[in-house]
């Protein structure tokens, strides 16, 4: 019993030097990776290095979102998978900065994070690496920071909303030609995350999307002050439609909602990814964004060594945002139509999502908000002009980040 | 009738004897065992090398400059709250609110950074964000301490529901603190100047930290060996009554006590904030109350055991991070095999207090 008990011993001590021994090498190995470019310096393709920081991981909708983009981007320049280094689940604490950090000395050329949370930790890693170019999803401070390897972006999402709105406004118009709710009790809920501008913005896209076919909708929001909650969001949307919402749409990252949906034969319309599998008898579409053409955009530039937008947001007409498949089972007639309509208004540039002739806050239209000197609209000046609000708009010198702010008048925030 | 009384197969009988030596040879078995039990669920649930995925934990946890320092500091945090609760526990106080009391440090901290930042200099700063933490955690220790002292409460579920607490109060600040509004989060506060942030020290971004926490330990050592408070703490913890008769004060000691546990775990909030993330959310603790408990525990309250502990567990934690990334595994898979060293470790504690003796054949 001793012998074998030594010889297991003696086994395990070999083996356990063995594994030190060459993880040394390894260390020496990826130190000597090192050795980043500076900004407007071509780097060859087949030497840059991307590293990527995911809040989530492949569980969740929008992480799952993401790592497709960063699938795609690799295809569309022909990376190899030891190219990319990918953080996944890194929360919103000094944590992101070490896995920035962590990433810079491996030798990445150029980081790209996804998470709201993240951006002031990357603008921090990204003063201390001023060689390598940093991206961050959502956030708005790239501009404010005046660091030159400090990037935002965002896509058009309202653009998408505002699609899946119209898809949620032909339901109810068959809705009420049935008889199955009278034009007066045409109320939508909305299981909104946060009361902040993303959501704001995205909500408020989405009614204007319905209201373009269907006047006389009203729209209530509830919070669950979490981006991904399955439970939360499952009861925000019961209780949404034990309100007497009719229709039901959310931002927020689970399949909560269209769960509670296809309980009670509710039509509902996502967020991020197809629901049609969650709820093949209540999905409608969702609104989704790909980021692939950003992750392929920002990693070709560090490649031919051109300067990255500090500013990005692109929309439908680029492919960033886009619905999902309609549903054939639950959709109303004319819908592809009425959607085709609108996609071609948006990108050819005779719609505007944000058109201020349509909508009011508190009975007046935002110029005349302006004029009044409201605290709000005033802050949001230089967004409102031309008949629309600039949302994203980076070309006329806006954030990529959404701004809109206004609690339009058909819309029932409520926050407590 | 059969009168013999059956004799069970194995029996259990408490040991004293073993050797210093032999203990420590138990454990390192136990160890080795660990590893081995590991290396064949990566094989056959994962099937991946097992050498290289320990090679990707060490690389992970250490493999850098900089990822030691990540590791060291995390493990000094923990080290320091496992400092914070071993006189409440060494005394029998079941004091399971260091989460709380750290909070209440994290939010007194912050506090002091966002409304006295750029008002007092940086060294008075940060002075004085040392010594709010300390009372504010003190006092989230207190506050059960005296319920338990004058009425006897029970200071599990006091402690536990403070945690609660101690959350509610961190989200309540999140909301006038947040930046930018409506975000539900507060971002790194006094980024631009950098004020209430703990400096270098020789050179070293986490030297401040290492200062502090081993300045702590070492206090603890001396607190709980040689003083007479430390005798104190130990008679109340083995019998208060025996404490009673001896004249101690056993309502003054428990307060005093908690309140010191409380004060250091209020002081690795205010390492938590000033010292590395420099925001605070309602997971800044990230559960380090929970886990020091169980470091505590595995050193038997020996602090430098509980360095070494706390440093194994971050270094797992770390390397866990560096194979999720490299083998695309996910971070569970590293949960798995640090819960089975850990299985291994505490079990290994049964055979060193206890013996078994199986069942002799009776010769008739």
């Amino acid at each position: 019993m001793k012998k074998l008990l030594a010889f297991i011993l003696a086994a395990v001590m070999t083996a356990s030097l063995c594994a030190c021994g060459s993880s040394k090498g390894g260390a020496e190995g990826s130190t000597s990776a090192k050795g980043s470019s500076a900004a407007g310096e071509a780097v060859a393709a087949s030497d840059i290095k991307v590293g990527c920081i995911m809040i989530g991981d492949e569980n969740e909708g929008y992480t799952e979102a993401h790592l497709k983009a960063v699938e795609e981007m690799k295809k569309n320049l022909g990376l190899s998978d030891d190219q990319v280094v990918i953080k996944t689940n890194i929360k919103e604490d000094e944590g992101c900065y070490d896995a920035a950090v962590d990433l810079a000395e491996q030798g990445c050329n150029i980081v790209i994070a996804n998470s709201f949370g993240h951006e002031s930790y990357i603008l921090q890693a990204a003063a201390d690496y001023p060689d390598v170019q940093f991206c961050h999803a959502t956030g708005y401070q790239a501009k404010s920071s005046g660091l030159s390897n400090m990037h935002n972006f965002f896509t058009r999402i309202y653009e998408s909303r505002y699609l899946s709105g119209v898809v949620a406004g032909m339901k109810l118009n068959e809705m009420i030609k049935n008889g199955e709710v009278s034009k007066d009790k045409c109320k939508i809920g909305y299981v909104g995350a946060f009361p902040y501008a993303e959501v704001i913005s995205g909500f408020t896209s989405f009614y204007l999307g319905v209201k373009s076919v269907c006047d006389s909708a009203t729209m209530e929001v509830k919070y669950t002050n979490s981006w991904a909650s399955f439970d939360l969001e499952k009861e925000c949307a019961e209780q949404l439609i034990a309100d007497g919402c009719v229709l039901i749409s959310q931002h927020a990252d689970t399949t909560g909602a269209p769960t509670a949906c296809e309980a009670k034969k509710v039509p509902c319309v996502g967020y991020n990814i197809d629901m049609i599998p969650t709820a093949p008898d209540a999905a409608l579409t969702s609104a989704t964004i790909n980021w692939g053409p950003y992750y392929t955009y920002a990693v070709q530039s560090v490649i031919d060594g051109t300067a990255i937008e500090t500013d990005w947001a692109k929309g439908v007409k680029d492919g960033a945002d886009a619905i999902t498949e309609l549903n054939d089972k639950t959709v109303a007639e004319g819908t592809k139509e009425a959607v085709e309509e609108a996609q071609k208004g948006i990108e050819d540039g005779t719609l505007h999502v944000f058109d201020t002739s349509k909508f009011t806050v508190g009975g007046k239209t935002l110029e005349e908000l302006v004029e009044s000197g409201d605290k709000d609209a005033t802050k949001l000046k230089d967004y409102i002009k031309d008949g629309y609000f600039h949302e994203s708009d980076v070309e006329s010198g806006m954030p990529s980040a959404p701004a809109f702010t206004f609690i339009i008048d058909g819309i029932n925030s409520i926050t407590k | 009738m059969d009168n013999t009384v059956k004799e069970p197969l194995i029996h259990l009988s408490k040991r004293e004897d073993m050797s210093f030596g032999k203990k420590w040879l138990v454990r390192i078995i136990a160890i080795l065992l660990s590893l081995i039990v590991c290396a064949g669920f990566i094989f056959i649930i994962i099937k991946m090398n097992p050498v290289e995925v320990y090679e990707g934990i060490v690389e992970g946890a250490v493999g850098t400059g900089r990822r030691f320092w990540v590791t060291a500091r995390d493990a000094l945090t923990l080290l320091c709250v496992a400092v914070a609760v071993t006189p409440a526990f060494k005394m029998k106080f079941w004091n399971i609110g260091a989460e709380g009391q750290i909070l209440m440090g994290c939010v007194a901290s912050a506090a002091m950074m966002i409304y006295a930042g750029n008002a007092l200099p940086t060294g008075l700063l940060l002075v004085l964000m040392f010594v709010c933490s300390f009372i504010a955690g003190g006092i989230w220790g207190i506050i059960p301490a005296f319920f338990k002292a004058r009425w006897n409460t029970n200071e599990t579920l006091f402690t536990l529901m403070l945690n609660y607490v101690a959350m509610q109060v961190v989200t309540f600040c999140i909301v006038y603190w947040e930046n930018p509004a409506g975000s539900n989060s507060v971002g790194i506060i006094n980024a631009p100047t950098r004020a209430g942030w703990l400096p270098q020290l020789f050179g070293l971004d986490y030297g401040w930290n290492l200062a502090i926490v081993l300045l702590l330990t070492v206090l603890m050592f001396i607190y709980m060996k040689r003083t007479k408070h430390g005798y104190e703490i130990a008679v109340v913890g083995e019998s208060e009554n025996t404490a009673r008769y001896a004249g101690i004060n056993v309502g003054k000691v428990i307060v005093r006590t908690v309140g010191i546990s409380g004060g250091i775990a209020g002081i690795a909030g205010f390492i938590l904030v000033s010292g590395s993330s420099h925001t605070i959310s309602t997971s800044t603790a990230g559960g380090r109350g929970f886990t020091a408990i169980i470091v505590a525990w595995l050193a038997k309250f020996n602090v430098w055991a509980m360095a070494v502990i706390a440093f194994l567990l971050v270094f797992m934690q770390q390397g866990a991070i560096q194979i999720a990334t490299q083998y695309n595994l996910n971070e569970n898979a590293s949960e798995v095999i640090t819960g089975i060293i850990l299985f291994f470790v505490i079990g290994c504690e049964f055979f060193i207090n206890y013996k078994l003796e199986f069942r002799k054949k009776h010769s008739a």
